[in-house]
């Protein structure tokens, strides 16, 4: 063949090798992205999950009360008195039972109005008249945050309810409390509603309820035609039926499932018409402790908890391990003890966390005698925690600081000591920053260890120091999610919210360290 | 080795041939130098002439560097670094305990292989050692420091106007003249140059030669090189070590024309290194 001899380039099997070389790249790249994709899907889907459950405890609803403040039963309250919580819901309580008599004469009935505020839902208000006596003499408005579980009716969130339109109708006063509401073929829309909600027929066992409702006014339905509707009235008056147009509204879940009453909606609709019922901010989530009731309950104890053990476990956890890693990486010799230690350090930082509540609990409670649930002990365990942490992540930002830096110091006569703080802290102590911050964001989150030292107890006051009884953010989470009520879900999500919030911003805070002191040799 | 050993007298006879009027800055006798167990120097005795440049060459890891770095005792620093034998500054033994690395690097300053200036600004590079030295008597004082270093290291021209500067935004063959002039200016007897040029292009490395040679009037010079041609262009005394051992010293002009050992021969026609 007198062909010259062929290009390496250009042979079948160079340009197939070639071919499969580009695949394998072009499938790696593939594979990153979709693992990075993927992270991102599950960081979005946590994020939007715990949002969505948030945003309805964002606000809540409020009911105004004018709680006449006589004289007469407040005039002898003294700035040091317990708040006096009984004779503010006192005021309540009539101011309730004024509105709706029907209640006043049946005790049941009277049970059931007053779940609609809470008694301890006047405290705020009773500790105000307290540190404030010259408001006694006045008339005070007040709004009082409405029982969880109307609230969650009110935001539709539990027994879930729909309002069909029904307008005008002829209504037909039988044998009170008994109502008859007539027009023709005016309720066929409530039938097909109700039909398409497959609730059973009214009377039947696993019906729903339908209310009629006008003005201030409700109706409990017990028969349904497409041109009749007759029931009892909850509240209210005939007469609102005559003068306002009548909306129907269907609950498809039956009484005896629910947690309010049909009289409870009732009475809620009526507030609702009176224009006593606002949906307002939910600030108290972050200026309430915590309560046994949700409406009431807030975080601030959990916030300032966290904070005073963050405070505990920084003051301890940054010096000690920023001066450790310092010695073992500056000044420590090479020889097989602090290979040992070295060796330690890592196997202690992979120590599960629960583990080191239990130390916290033999030791610190149990040798020390320090108190129990508070944040010195949390703080003294999480800082036990999170040294392994910091000492690790400082070390790596020494070793980072390149050998020539400390040549140059050492060779112009600078002594070990001077070379070290003088050189080589400063460019390390961005890193090293880092590490003692994102330390700290693990001891935020961290629930386990504060768990068995007694950290989840209930606090209802804030704590003022260090040894007061206390609990943490994510031992709120924690006690907040396994409480049975719905009302929690919510709640908790906003709390994680809170929680996330904070580890964000030292998370800024670390970005933003980074940026400002970083140095480049 | 046997060798070795005889070519070793002959240099130690003939001290400072040519420069009577000046004694030996640093006189080392039978140096041994141990990593761990591995032994890097064999027995090295050699003299350092004041006033002028001594220039250490020799193939890699042949121990120049490590020679270089135990007149100022920066093998302390080094892990598992030991050093055995008399290094003699004015009479003193620098290895004996009672002497202060510390101090005796402020008397022996050093300039690395890659220009490494603190990241700070020039001026603070330089104002350092006078600084932790206590040299300086207040700021006017310090800057003059700084300035007098700044125009031996022939440096002072080109950054006057930026002393605020950081030092490590200057061209690698400033930033080498910068480190020459913080070595400077703590006032060391002795500046031991561990191949300053090896990293810059041969504009810089010409001007770092002149500055040498210009230095070589007010201090005494040790440099390692693996360039002979440096070596020759620098250079009063040249000393070529070999796997460790000091193979012969003498004058520059002496070990380039007639080497008297075959090994000294070979390595600078080339053949081997």
């Amino acid at each position: 063949m007198s062909d010259p001899v062929a290009s390496p380039f250009a042979s079948e099997r160079a340009l197939k090798r070639l071919r499969r070389r580009r695949a394998a790249d072009r499938r790696f790249k593939w594979y990153g992205r979709l693992a990075i994709g993927f992270a991102l899907a599950a960081l979005a889907l946590l994020l939007a999950s715990i949002a969505t459950q948030a945003v309805s405890s964002a606000s809540y609803h409020v009911v105004a009360f004018d709680l006449n403040l006589d004289k007469k039963t407040f005039g002898t309250t003294r700035p040091d008195d317990p708040p006096p919580v009984d004779k503010v819901y006192g005021l309540v309580r009539s101011d309730l039972l004024e509105r709706f008599p029907e209640a006043d004469t049946d005790p049941a009935l009277r049970h059931e109005l007053m779940g609609l505020v809470t008694r301890l839902a006047v405290l705020p208000v009773a500790r105000e008249i307290v540190r404030k006596p010259r408001d006694i003499g006045t008339v005070r408005r007040a709004a009082l945050p409405l029982s969880d579980d109307l609230d969650l009716f009110l935001k539709g969130a539990t027994a879930r309810h729909l309002t069909v339109p029904v307008g005008r109708v002829e209504v037909d006063e039988d044998e009170l409390p008994a109502v008859t509401l007539t027009g023709a073929g005016a309720f066929e829309h409530v039938i097909a509603v109700a039909s398409l909600e497959a609730m059973p027929e009214l009377g039947s066992p696993g019906a729903g309820s339908i209310l009629m409702t006008a003005g201030a006014s409700s109706l409990e339905l017990t028969r349904l035609t497409t041109s009749e509707a007759t029931g009892n009235l909850l509240t209210g008056s005939i007469d609102d039926f005559r003068a306002h147009p009548v909306r129907a509204r269907l609950i498809p879940a039956p009484e005896s499932e629910r947690t309010i009453s049909d009289r409870q909606i009732a009475w809620l609709l009526a507030l609702k018409a009176d224009g006593r019922v606002a949906r307002v901010p939910h600030w108290s989530l972050l200026t309430h402790t915590d309560s046994t009731q949700p409406e009431l309950a807030g975080a601030l104890a959990a916030i300032v908890g966290s904070l005073l053990t963050l405070l505990i476990t920084a003051a301890l956890a940054i010096p000690v391990g920023i001066l450790a890693s310092i010695y073992l990486e500056e000044f420590a010799p090479q020889n097989r003890v602090t290979g040992l230690i070295e060796v330690n350090i890592n196997n202690l930082a992979a120590v599960p966390s629960i583990v080191f509540g239990l130390l916290g609990a033999a030791v610190f409670l149990g040798a020390f005698g320090l108190p129990r649930s508070a944040p010195v002990v949390g703080g003294l365990v999480l800082a036990l925690l999170i040294l392994p942490v910091v000492i690790i992540a400082s070390r790596t930002a020494l070793k980072a600081v390149p050998q020539s830096i400390r040549d140059a110091a050492l060779a112009i006569g600078a002594s070990r000591m001077q070379t070290v703080f003088h050189h080589v802290l400063p460019l390390a102590a961005p890193g090293m920053l880092t590490g003692a911050i994102l330390g700290m964001a693990r001891a935020l989150g961290e629930t386990a260890p504060l768990l068995l030292i007694g950290m989840v107890a209930f606090v209802a006051e804030v704590p003022r120091g260090p040894t007061d009884e206390a609990t943490a953010l994510p031992v709120l989470i924690y006690s907040w999610a396994t409480q049975a009520e719905r009302a929690w879900e919510p709640m908790t999500g906003a709390v994680i919210l809170i929680l996330l919030a904070f580890l964000i911003a030292m998370n800024g805070v670390v970005v933003f360290l980074r940026r400002k002191f970083e140095r480049r040799w | 080795m046997d060798g070795t050993l005889g070519e070793k007298t002959a240099p130690d006879k003939g001290v400072l041939p040519d420069a009577p009027e000046v004694a030996a800055r640093m006189s080392c006798r039978n140096i041994n130098v141990y990593y761990g167990e591995k032994q890097a120097i064999y027995d090295v005795s050699l003299q350092i002439a004041d006033r002028s440049v001594t220039a250490l060459i020799g193939p890699s890891g042949c121990g120049k560097s490590t020679f270089l770095r135990c007149l100022n005792r920066m093998n302390d620093t080094i892990e598992g670094c030991r050093v055995e034998g008399e290094i003699l500054m004015e009479g003193e033994n620098i290895n004996s305990p009672s002497i202060d690395p510390v101090l005796l690097r402020s008397r022996v300053g050093m300039v690395f292989q890659k220009p490494n200036p603190f990241p700070k600004s020039i001026y603070e590079n330089i104002a350092y050692g006078p600084r932790i030295h206590g040299l300086a008597q207040g700021r006017e004082d310090l800057d003059e420091i700084v300035e007098k270093s700044l125009r031996r290291a022939g440096l002072w021209e080109e950054v006057k106007d930026r002393l605020n500067v950081a030092g490590t935004s200057l061209s690698g063959g400033q930033q080498q003249r910068l480190c020459i002039a913080r070595a400077i200016a703590v006032r060391p007897e002795v500046i031991l140059m561990d191949e300053p040029c090896s990293a810059l292009d041969p504009i810089a490395t010409a001007r770092i030669e002149e500055l040498i040679d210009d230095l070589r009037k007010r201090y005494c010079i040790v440099i390692v090189t693996h360039s002979m041609q440096q070596a020759a262009r620098v250079s009063q005394r040249t000393a070529f070590f070999h796997l460790g051992s000091l193979v012969e010293m003498g004058e520059t002009d002496q070990i380039f024309t007639s080497p008297r050992d075959r090994r000294t021969e070979d390595y600078i026609t080339g053949r081997f290194g």
